[in-house]
């Protein structure tokens, strides 16, 4: 379960953050993570909320918005999008796929008071 | 995720009509999979689109959309906004990177080998340090949640090596091998090798500060699991296919294994090994010979 360990370094963030720009009281967590990064998203809602508990983000909502995976195909030259790793070119059917995107695993924004 | 049967709505899909009536430890929670492939996991009102252009979901409380540099505006509400734009394994990579600029000033040589347990990881090494020992300085770093009994088999080699135990943790970290690497001896221009804890998920995201990845891979797993679990084999540079003596028993597909590799890192090399007779084990360490000529090369050219 390493969701608890990538919550653990987002408190340190959300802390850091707070130390830096003066804030008491996290609202909301907004994380961006792409579809082909290490995480479930289930999982990350359910380790936030027991790691956030005795922290400044305590109660804090966690959001995340997935980033969708992109790749280029050597094979055909272009960018295509795609849901997995081992998905073929959507045009032209090869696994010859460089991903390029969708492997984010960031805290874009926090809603503090 | 549940912690009960490993289910998610979001990256795993499960064919099965899916009804929870198992207790959920410290929380409680209603699974609802639409098992459609369709991700939504915002539990606080939908306003962060794609656009994400903070239209506000309530209007008379707080104006998101001419709020987004964290000053906050009076008799509305001291609700802010701050961007942080920063990477969650951010710490995790700071600490690689200078795991990885003390490998480099040592002229170290580092693998990390992730497989799932009973691969055939720890065989191995046993095997490959005791013929590699000679050759050069080596180093090993263990990982496993519970015991010493990996780093004992190292050290009957007479290799030195360091055992790290996670306790409840499923994958090495960056200061973990740097902690590590610390009480080993000076491996001056040779080779060391992390053997991460046997978990082909979670290790993936770790990085150590290592030259690449090993992802060891053994006859009896199933020709499809670089499919199943794909991040480890997209993160790995070497695939090293272990108990290859035991393939013709197994029917084993070679080709299919190394395709289905392929289909998710093109670029995966693959080699097939036994830790039980040795086969195989001359053009690992060849391909190894040709990885640290390959850093000394780039350490001659960094130094002019």
């Amino acid at each position: 379960m390493h969701e608890m360990a990538l919550c653990e370094g987002i408190i340190g963030i959300v802390e850091d953050e707070a130390r830096k720009r003066s804030f008491s009281k996290v609202k909301v967590v907004c994380l961006e993570i792409g579809v082909l990064s290490h995480v479930a998203p289930e999982a990350m809602q359910f380790c936030f909320e027991a790691v956030a508990a005795r922290t400044i983000a305590r109660g804090a909502k966690l959001e995340i918005i997935e980033t969708p995976g992109t790749a280029w195909c050597m094979a055909c030259s272009t960018s295509v999008e795609i849901k997995q790793r081992y998905e073929p070119c959507p045009s032209c059917g090869s696994h010859q796929l460089q991903v390029t995107g969708g492997e984010e695993m960031r805290v874009r924004e926090l809603e503090v008071d | 995720m549940c912690t009960v049967c490993g289910c998610s709505d979001g990256k795993t899909s499960i064919e099965h009509a899916h009804d929870h009536h198992h207790g959920h430890d410290g929380h409680h929670h209603d699974h609802d999979h639409a098992h459609d492939g369709h991700h939504h996991h915002h539990h606080h009102g939908d306003h962060h689109g794609p656009g994400h252009d903070h239209v506000p979901a309530d209007a008379g409380l707080l104006d998101r959309g001419a709020n987004p540099a964290g000053q906050t505006i009076a008799g509305l509400s001291s609700d802010r906004i701050i961007q942080v734009e920063r990477d969650i394994l951010g710490k995790n990579d700071s600490l690689a990177a200078a795991n990885r600029a003390r490998f480099r000033a040592d002229e170290v040589l580092a693998f990390n080998l992730v497989s799932s347990p009973g691969a055939g990881k720890t065989s191995l090494l046993v095997r490959a340090v005791s013929e590699l020992k000679d050759s050069f300085p080596v180093g090993v770093i263990e990982g496993d949640q519970q015991t010493s009994n990996d780093a004992e088999r190292i050290r009957a080699t007479g290799v030195a090596a360091i055992q790290v135990n996670t306790g409840k943790g499923c994958h090495l970290d960056a200061a973990m091998v740097g902690e590590a690497y610390d009480r080993l001896p000076w491996l001056n221009g040779g080779l060391l090798f992390i053997e991460n804890v046997g978990n082909l998920v979670c290790p993936a995201a770790f990085d150590l500060g290592e030259a690449c990845k090993i992802v060891v891979f053994s006859t009896t797993e199933g020709e499809d699991k670089p499919l199943k679990y794909p991040d480890m084999f997209a993160a790995s540079s070497l695939m090293l296919i272990n108990k290859i003596d035991l393939a013709p028993v197994l029917d084993f597909d070679l080709a299919r294994t190394v395709e289905y590799a392929r289909r998710v890192n093109p670029k995966i090399e693959v080699l097939t090994v036994s830790a039980r007779t040795g086969e195989g084990f001359s053009a690992f360490y060849a391909w190894i010979r040709r990885r640290w000529a390959k850093l000394k090369q780039t350490e001659m050219v960094a130094q002019g």
